[in-house]
């Protein structure tokens, strides 16, 4: 599958997309809770339909069977919704996959406020909070189609728990595919810059780029880093930042609690304090509306992390 | 396989009987741990271990071996007691249970003790494993089997019921669940509680090949596991009525047995009883 530089395209369709392709030269077993047509394991579903299992809604039992599948061997991918998928199924991730170390990978989609009219029962804003904190599992959060095909064959290659963030909401694909390389737990300078650093994560990152646009014609000088593995997270990266820019911000469609945010305030405060503010859902729930609005209301625009740069080069 | 092994009966009582021993060593050199329901399911894991399984502590990751998962994971003590007689890792160990520097969890742990093929201990989701291990060995036209017990009150547990919806909706005749009816859970008896009971009517609604047994008679359990392994088409589930407690005579049916360990008098008496049934 081939994404083009500056075509818009959900996370979603790109991992139900690449993961059929996969399914062609590798043995892997596909799990879904009723949700295929959503989360887009449809496709895989369509192309390997012996390999592909619908639990039902039923997700603590999806994980479950992917615990058990895992710990004979076969590698496993599981998805549903992250509210489900992280918020419902949160224990046995953590007691019958991670604690374990079993060889599961939950793919969940619809997470953030980018799902829009479902509201906020369906919105889930706390998912990179839950994950991380779980010892052992390594967390990805996507910025484009390019990125989640990328992170998919990592996850594929890389033995243990995984989890994998993807957004319901098309977004531009903000790399280039040609000579692109993915490297997990590494961190992405999108753009240099002295004055400030914005690290962001998932679909936030095009809107950091464009942030960073507008403040170079203030000449305020902005890095962008975008932090695609939530966990391990890159705390050189991040580190050589707050070194050379001496402020950072932080932008997540999650809330600002316990995500992206607190991972880079906890690697800044261990190596190097500097000012860091952090854009996100401000412990808040969501609620139903078209996207492009909703972004506006929680202030997940590139005019706010803009102004979060000012504020926190205000306080250097 | 299993056909040409002679069922002996002797053999199986006496190695329950030392498996009752490992339980009542290693919950009271813990001083704490779960007897009650570790002694309900004695019989039926000598039987599992010593005559219908196909493992082998020489080659405790063999992908072709049977698996078990105790989906009540808190009767550990009879899984290790079992594991220790089968070879596993040495008798003596058991009396390192729940200690910082054993290996021994308090609840099964598959990365750190040998021949444990899942980790349980969050009631409801070694059923879920269980069928995923079973549609593992479907997915690679493998002709192991995979066994799960679980506890009356944990099928209290909606997962429980998921589960058992995934099992029948795939055809999982090669999975073979066992339910310990022994009536008690920590906050009294199952029917006062909220009574998960009839488990027969429920399971064969489920879609499940009953088989209701003594669980503490070898020719029932023989039964029972042999015409699960002869189901075609469907799960198994074996509604196995028990007595928590079972073969030390002042734990029988005792409620506050589910969670205490014996204290160095009881210790004797017990020890004594179990003695006298080898």
């Amino acid at each position: 599958m081939e994404f083009k530089y500056g075509d818009k395209i959900a996370t979603r369709e790109a991992y139900g997309k690449v993961l059929a392709e996969l399914g062609a030269e590798h043995d892997f077993v596909v799990l879904d809770a009723d949700l295929a047509e959503a989360t887009k394991t449809v496709y895989f579903k369509k192309a390997f339909p012996d390999r592909f299992f619908d639990c039902g809604i039923a997700e603590s039992n999806m994980i479950g069977i992917a615990a058990g599948l895992a710990a004979a061997g076969k590698p496993v991918f599981a998805s549903s919704f992250a509210m489900f998928a992280a918020g419902r199924a949160f224990e046995q991730i953590r007691n019958s996959v991670a604690y374990p170390h079993l060889n599961v990978k939950i793919a969940a989609t619809h997470a953030g406020i980018t799902v829009g009219e479902d509201g906020a029962t369906h919105q889930c804003l706390e998912d990179l909070a839950l994950m991380r904190v779980i010892p052992g599992m390594t967390v990805v959060n996507p910025s484009d189609a390019v990125e989640a095909a990328a992170a998919l064959k990592a996850a594929l290659e890389t033995d243990g728990p995984f989890y994998l963030r993807f957004g319901r909401y098309a977004v531009p694909v903000i790399h280039n595919p040609d000579g692109y390389r993915f490297e997990l737990g590494k961190g992405e300078l999108l753009r240099d810059g002295k004055d400030a650093t914005v690290v962001a994560t998932g679909m936030m990152v095009s809107l950091a780029l464009e942030a960073a646009e507008k403040l170079a014609a203030e000449n305020i000088s902005v890095r962008v880093v975008n932090i695609h593995t939530i966990k391990p997270i890159d705390a050189d990266i991040i580190s050589a930042a707050a070194r050379e820019t001496g402020a950072i911000v932080t932008a997540e469609e999650h809330n600002i609690i316990g995500g992206l945010g607190s991972a880079v305030a906890e690697a800044v405060a261990e190596c190097c304090p500097v000012p860091v503010l952090r854009v996100g859902v401000e412990d808040t729930f969501g609620r139903s509306g078209k996207v492009p609005p909703l972004l506006e209301m929680y202030g997940l625009t590139a005019d706010n992390i803009a102004d979060k740069v000012r504020k926190a080069i205000a306080l250097k | 396989m299993n056909n040409e092994k002679k069922l002996d009966i002797g053999m199986l009582r006496r190695n329950a009987a030392t498996i009752r021993l490992g339980i009542i060593e290693a919950t009271h050199a813990a001083a704490s741990g779960h007897p009650g329901g570790s002694l309900s399911i004695a019989d039926i894991m000598s039987y599992l271990y010593f005559y219908k399984m196909n493992v082998s502590p020489e080659n405790p990751k063999d992908e072709n071996r049977d698996r078990f998962v105790l989906s009540k994971g808190h009767a550990a003590p009879a899984l290790y007691a079992t594991l220790a007689l089968k070879g596993y890792f040495p008798f003596e160990t058991l009396k390192t249970l729940r200690q910082a520097d054993s290996i021994l969890q308090g609840h099964p742990d598959l990365k750190k003790i040998p021949g444990v093929d899942m980790t349980t201990g969050s009631l409801g989701q070694g059923i879920s494993a269980a069928c995923g291990m079973a549609l593992a060995a479907k997915l690679d036209n493998k002709d192991n089997r995979v066994y799960c017990i679980v506890g009356d009150g944990e099928c209290e547990e909606g997962e429980v019921w998921e589960a058992a919806m995934f099992a029948a909706r795939y055809g999982l005749d090669n999975l073979c669940i066992v339910v310990d009816w022994n009536g008690l859970q920590i906050d009294g008896a199952i029917t006062d509680i909220v009574n998960p009971a009839p488990f027969d009517a429920k399971f064969d609604a489920f879609g499940f090949n009953v088989i209701s047994i003594n669980a503490h008679d070898f020719d029932e359990i023989d039964y029972a596991f042999t015409t699960a392994e002869n189901t075609k088409g469907k799960p198994t589930v074996i509604i196995a009525k028990s007595v928590k407690g079972k073969g030390v005579s002042f734990m029988e049916n005792q409620v506050k047995w589910h969670g205490s360990a014996p204290n160095a008098e009881q210790y004797a008496v017990a020890v004594e009883e179990i003695k006298a049934q080898m």
